[in-house]
């Protein structure tokens, strides 16, 4: 009965000791469950035997080998599972083997009884060995178990890091994107900008061509209006004339003897008038038909002209033009004009503005001289423009001459530059002599250029491949 | 009476020929014509003393009106003077002042009526 009472305890302290070991709580919850009720059932079980007085100390042996066997069979892998292999084979080994030989052979183990008592002894000894053993290298475990979470956790707060980093690094990239569209968004705008600038710009450019061209035509009006009175009297006269003469017509012919010979001349004098009409009339309208070729756009298209008859043309024009704005100024205008100039193929609509800028800029130099002179009391200068035309290697050149001011050393480098204007504010565009030059070079692969002395007088040399 | 039309439009010659048909034919105008200053100077220097009355235009390309009228006055102004008239397209004061200093007997503007002309040379004779 005493090894009932004995193997109770130590079959559940050998339990205890397992389930500790292979840390079974956390490894195999369900099993160790089941084992915590090897206190009850067996104290029970116990009781039972106590009562009955039956020997069941094997009964307990049996229970904890089995489920010792189970446990580290289930947890083999483990190493403290192998640890605890080691440690209980040697005591159930000599256990079984006692057990076996008192069973097959009771002599045989009443003989050798001190043998096995050491045995079992010496494999007590080495369980209790191996308890140490094995709590070394659970707490080994437990300790590498710690350091492993403790790597992990470092890993893992590494993750962190490294994920608050990439978040930033995100919101950064997400922060620079939206500032790279906002910059995008504010050049779009400012290109948009610009280009309804330039837009702008150049419709400017073009309302200033106009208006500069509208400019010259408004210095036109007056010496136009005097070119078109003159034919426009002619026409008037001659009409008037004609009447007369019909009237002495009529007369003549109611005569009882009539004068046939005068009849035949007043008949011939009609005629010649209304041919005078004729031409006076489209000589007025041709004017008007240069005015409103002006004040039009250009059309580009280059034809034969005869640059004698536009340089006189608009030496007049500009004469008239000024004459009429100022009453009180004089100048002698004349051309010199190369017969054998011939044809040359411009665009006269052009050439013709060019001409017209030039000559009044002269008239406006002697008019300048003239204020001037007056002023300090000369009274011999005589201001002057000519018009003079050549055809020189095969080029035709003309020059527009005044003895007025002259141009400064100084401006002499910007005259062609747009905008440039020694005039009042107000009174020029600046335009004019940019313009002219765009059109001599740009529109006709010539050359346009000024000599000048100041206070003696200028002269614009235009050349233009024949 | 002679009168020197000096004009550079060359149909002022036909236009005055015409106007003045009937007054040519009675003898009682005698018309002769210059297209410049330059060549009525050559004119009167040809036939000094001929021409009675001289009707002259201001703005000619060349010689101006005014210009003529100087040489008139201190070339051609042997007594009697002829009696020299200017016309002009621009009837401002200024040019009339200035015909009137350099010795012109009258001012007329364009376009010329010609009855008041006929009456201004019928009162000259």
């Amino acid at each position: 009965m005493e090894n009932t009472y004995l193997a109770f305890p130590f079959a559940g302290l050998a339990l205890l000791f397992v389930r500790r070991t292979l840390d079974t709580a956390t490894r195999l919850p369900d099993w160790d469950r089941a084992l915590k009720k090897y206190w009850a059932v067996g104290g029970v079980t116990l009781g039972i035997s106590i009562a009955t007085s039956t020997d069941i100390a094997e009964l307990f042996w049996a229970v904890a080998f089995a489920a010792i066997g189970l446990l580290i069979w289930l947890e083999r892998s483990y190493r403290p599972a192998r640890t605890l292999l080691l440690a209980l084979a040697p005591f159930v080994v000599i256990y079984l083997f006692s057990k076996l030989i008192r069973w097959v052979l009771p002599a045989f183990h009443e003989t050798y009884d001190d043998y096995f008592s050491s045995a079992g002894a010496f494999a007590m000894l080495w369980i209790i060995v191996f308890f140490f053993i094995a709590n070394r290298q659970k707490k080994d475990l437990i300790k590498l178990q710690q350091e492993r979470d403790q790597e992990r956790e470092v890993e893992a707060s590494l993750r962190r890091i490294e994920a608050e980093q990439r978040r930033r690094i995100e919101e950064k990239k997400q922060e620079l994107e939206y500032l790279v569209a906002e910059r995008t968004t504010e050049i779009t705008r400012q290109k948009d900008e610009l280009e309804q600038t330039l837009v702008e710009l150049k419709d400017t450019q073009s309302q200033l061509i106009q208006s500069e061209k509208m400019a010259s035509l408004g210095e036109l009006t007056a010496g136009i209006a005097h070119e078109i009175q003159n034919p426009l009297n002619f026409v008037n006269n001659f009409s008037e004339v004609s009447v007369e003469l019909l009237d002495e017509l009529a007369e003549e012919q109611h005569k009882p003897n009539r004068d046939l010979e005068l009849e035949a001349e007043l008949l011939a004098d009609l005629r010649q008038n209304l041919q005078k009409i004729s031409q006076h009339g489209g000589r007025a309208s041709s004017i008007v038909r240069g005015m409103l070729q002006h004040s039009r756009a250009s059309t580009g298209q280059r034809e034969p002209t005869d640059l004698n008859a536009l340089s006189d043309e608009y030496l007049r024009l500009a004469y008239h033009g000024l004459r009429a704005k100022d009453k009180t100024f004089n100048a002698q205008f004349s051309t010199d004009l190369d017969p054998d100039l011939g044809m040359v193929t411009v665009v006269s609509q052009d050439m013709g503005r060019v001409l017209l800028n030039l000559i009044t800029n002269a008239f406006y130099a002697v008019r300048q001289r003239q204020k001037e002179e007056s002023v300090t009391g000369e009274m011999a200068y005589q201001p002057t423009v000519r018009v003079q035309t050549r055809c020189q290697n095969g080029r035709a050149e003309i020059r527009v001459i005044d003895n007025g001011t002259g141009i400064p050393e100084s401006a002499m480098g910007k005259i062609f530059q747009p905008f440039f204007t020694t005039k009042p504010t107000g009174e020029g565009t600046g335009l004019g002599l940019s313009m002219a030059y765009d059109i001599v070079t740009k529109g006709h692969n010539g050359t346009l250029s000024a000599e000048s002395q100041e206070g003696e007088g200028t002269t614009f040399v235009i050349t233009l491949p024949a | 009476m002679k009168i020197l039309v000096v004009d550079d439009e060359i149909d002022v010659k036909d236009l005055f020929q015409q106007r003045f048909r009937r007054e040519i034919r009675s003898g009682e105008f005698e018309l002769a014509f210059a297209n410049s200053g330059e060549e009525a100077l050559t004119y009167l220097t040809s036939r000094p003393l001929e021409v009675v009355l001289i009707l002259s235009d201001i703005n000619m390309p060349g010689m101006s009106g005014f210009e003529l009228l100087r040489h008139i006055r201190s070339e051609f102004n042997a007594p009697p003077p002829p009696v020299v008239m200017m016309i002009t397209a621009y009837g401002d004061a200024q040019s009339e002042q200035q015909a009137t200093e350099l010795g012109a007997n009258d001012f007329l503007t364009k376009p010329l009526d010609f009855t008041l002309l006929k009456n201004k040379l019928r009162h000259i004779m």
